[in-house]
């Protein structure tokens, strides 16, 4: 049975209230809150084994180095990973994809090469790619949706061609939370010949994403979406590809030897790692990881699948809602707007009943432009969401209704 | 009253002061959010329309999650008339407040004003810069206003 009070306990921050009123937290899908667990591991390294990692003769410093490299070890092991060494730690998803678009960029990627993204992506795979074409005079190619949200595969794949240097598509839109069948684009790519990045940000917290099932060449993701501290997420990569690439960033630790007419860098994963890493919510990651790995990804999934159906349900009930994307496969977030009220409004009020959702574009305004709206209200969930959330969501939304007309 | 007979009203007799207190007084009958809300939307509502060929982007606010516009004009006693537009209503009711304090007063009073109503109505968590509403932003814009049409009446003179 998935123990709802029990993983709820594990949550301080679930007692607080806002405005007098106790806390609704649907704003998962931006951050979600931290569990016990994963704020001690923080602290105890703070207060009784803090030292830089790698480069210390002495004591403490390999205690760090050895949980750092052991939180390494459970992602890889978490993703289905074929070495350790295919594990760069990143401050999250947008520098994941800021180092592929940089290092993927300069040692493949010419003047007329084009990179293939979708409509849904969000603006963190969109600008690094952007910032790529006009460096090198490439083009961005952008696979159309349906307007039910759903990816137009079809249309995505008479995009690919000779010139097609990497298809990078979000399995999960951070808005819709339409889930798109990145399986079979990745195999579908692979007949061609292209690689494939999948921005897994809002997929991770949600879902067991096996690298080696799926056959993915990239795929990135943010901790602080999966109850793991801020700072800190992952670039996964093929060995093959990780090698070629060039560094993204110089400085310590991701060389071998320098002087001043020629550095060699390091091996993976470390070429990728220049500077002090941080350490301490990389070893967060790994007990945040730890903490979803008890309850169990298939649990997870299948409370939070039930808790969006729920949602669409009971939202679907109130005169004038309408969700943006109801794809068949829908996962981690419902987005929804009210009549013709502005979904600011709808946040605004809906905040002084302590309920936190997220309102605007969630940075994928082309997303808005293909439906032709500025913005939506989304509900996101996590592992502690339960029924009486979205009930107070749905009282809430019915509240602005009224205050409205 | 009125939102009409609320404009002619600040037209002919009062101060910005006077106004904000007036505004406090109203505010404090609402102990409840829902019912400053309430209020701001019914002001948002009453409105005067905004003159269409003012919605133009260089009379939008930047840094609002909903979009606002201000216009202002130099009346022939030389005080400043505002009208303003906000896509979401509790945003237009909250610029509708500053219109009303602001509208038909001279550029010096707009520009020594200290506007203490915000606070006191427990609008006042909106106006650090981060805010997605643009509080701060609309009154930055309405000073600017202010000091633009300042140097144009002094050059006049």
């Amino acid at each position: 049975m998935y123990d709802i009070a029990n993983i709820r306990n594990q949550f301080p921050i679930l007692n607080e209230t806002v405005y007098g009123k106790p806390l609704v937290y649907l704003d998962n899908g931006a951050t979600t809150q931290k569990p016990q667990c994963v704020l001690d591991v923080i602290n105890d390294i703070y207060m009784h084994k803090n030292a830089n990692i790698h480069r210390g003769v002495h004591h403490l410093s390999n205690v760090c180095t050895d949980l750092f490299e052991q939180a390494r070890k459970t992602v890889a092991r978490h993703i289905n990973a074929l070495s350790d060494a295919e594990v760069i730690f990143t401050r999250g998803t947008t520098e994941a994809i800021n180092l592929l678009a940089f290092s993927f960029g300069e040692t493949y990627c010419r003047k007329d090469d084009e990179i293939v993204i979708t409509t849904m992506e969000h603006h963190a795979n969109i600008v690094p790619w952007q910032m790529l074409c006009e460096r090198k005079g490439m083009k961005l190619r952008v696979a159309e949706i349906f307007d039910n949200g759903e990816l137009n595969t079809e249309h995505l794949y008479s995009l690919l061609n000779e010139r097609t240097k990497l298809v990078c598509v979000a399995h999960i839109s951070n808005v819709m939370g339409t889930v798109n069948p990145v399986k079979q684009i990745i195999s579908k790519a692979h007949s061609y010949g292209i690689p494939v990045l999948v921005d897994a940000a809002q997929s991770m917290p949600h879902k067991t994403i096996d690298v080696q099932d799926l056959d993915c060449d990239f795929m990135a993701f943010s901790g602080h979406k999966m109850y793991a501290p801020n700072g800190s997420g992952a670039l996964y990569g093929k060995a093959k590809w990780l090698n070629e690439m060039v560094p993204y960033h110089g400085g310590g630790e991701m060389i071998d030897k320098v002087t001043f007419e020629k550095t060699t860098y390091n091996q993976l994963p470390f070429k990728f790692e220049a500077g002090t890493p941080d350490y301490i919510s990389a070893v967060g990651l790994g007990r945040a990881i730890d903490f979803m790995e008890e309850i169990g990804m298939a649990a997870i999934e299948e409370h939070e699948d039930e808790i969006v159906k729920y949602t669409i349900n009971q939202l679907g009930g109130i005169p004038g809602i309408r969700f943006i994307g109801e794809a068949k496969e829908h996962s981690s977030a419902v987005s929804f707007l009210l009549g013709n009220v502005h979904p600011y409004d709808t946040g605004m009020i809906l905040d002084k009943m302590g309920i936190a959702v997220r309102t605007g574009h969630h940075c994928a305004q082309p997303l808005m432009d293909r439906f032709g709206i500025s913005g939506t209200v989304r509900a996101s969930f996590g592992v502690y969401t339960t029924k009486e959330d979205i009930d107070a969501l749905v009282k809430g939304v019915d509240r602005v209704r009224m205050m409205m007309s | 009253m009125t939102n009409e007979q609320q404009f002619i009203h600040n037209y002919t007799t009062m101060t910005i002061n006077e106004i904000q207190d007036e505004i406090v007084e109203e505010f404090s009958d609402y102990s409840d959010w829902m019912d400053k809300y309430s209020y701001l939307i019914e002001i948002g509502n009453d409105m005067p329309p905004y003159p269409e060929e003012h919605r133009v982007p260089q009379n939008v606010i930047e840094g609002c999650q909903s979009t606002v516009w201000i216009y202002a004009s130099l009346t022939d006693e030389n005080k400043i008339h505002f009208e303003a537009d906000a896509d979401a209503i509790i945003v237009k009711g909250i610029v509708g407040l500053l219109i009303r304090v602001l509208d038909n007063q001279t550029p010096d009073e707009i520009l020594d004003t200290d506007l203490y109503f915000i606070d006191k109505i427990g609008l006042k968590e909106n106006l650090t810069p981060t805010r997605s509403n643009g509080l701060l932003a609309m009154i930055k814009q309405m000073k600017l206003y202010a000091m633009a049409f300042k140097t144009k009446i002094g050059d006049k003179q």
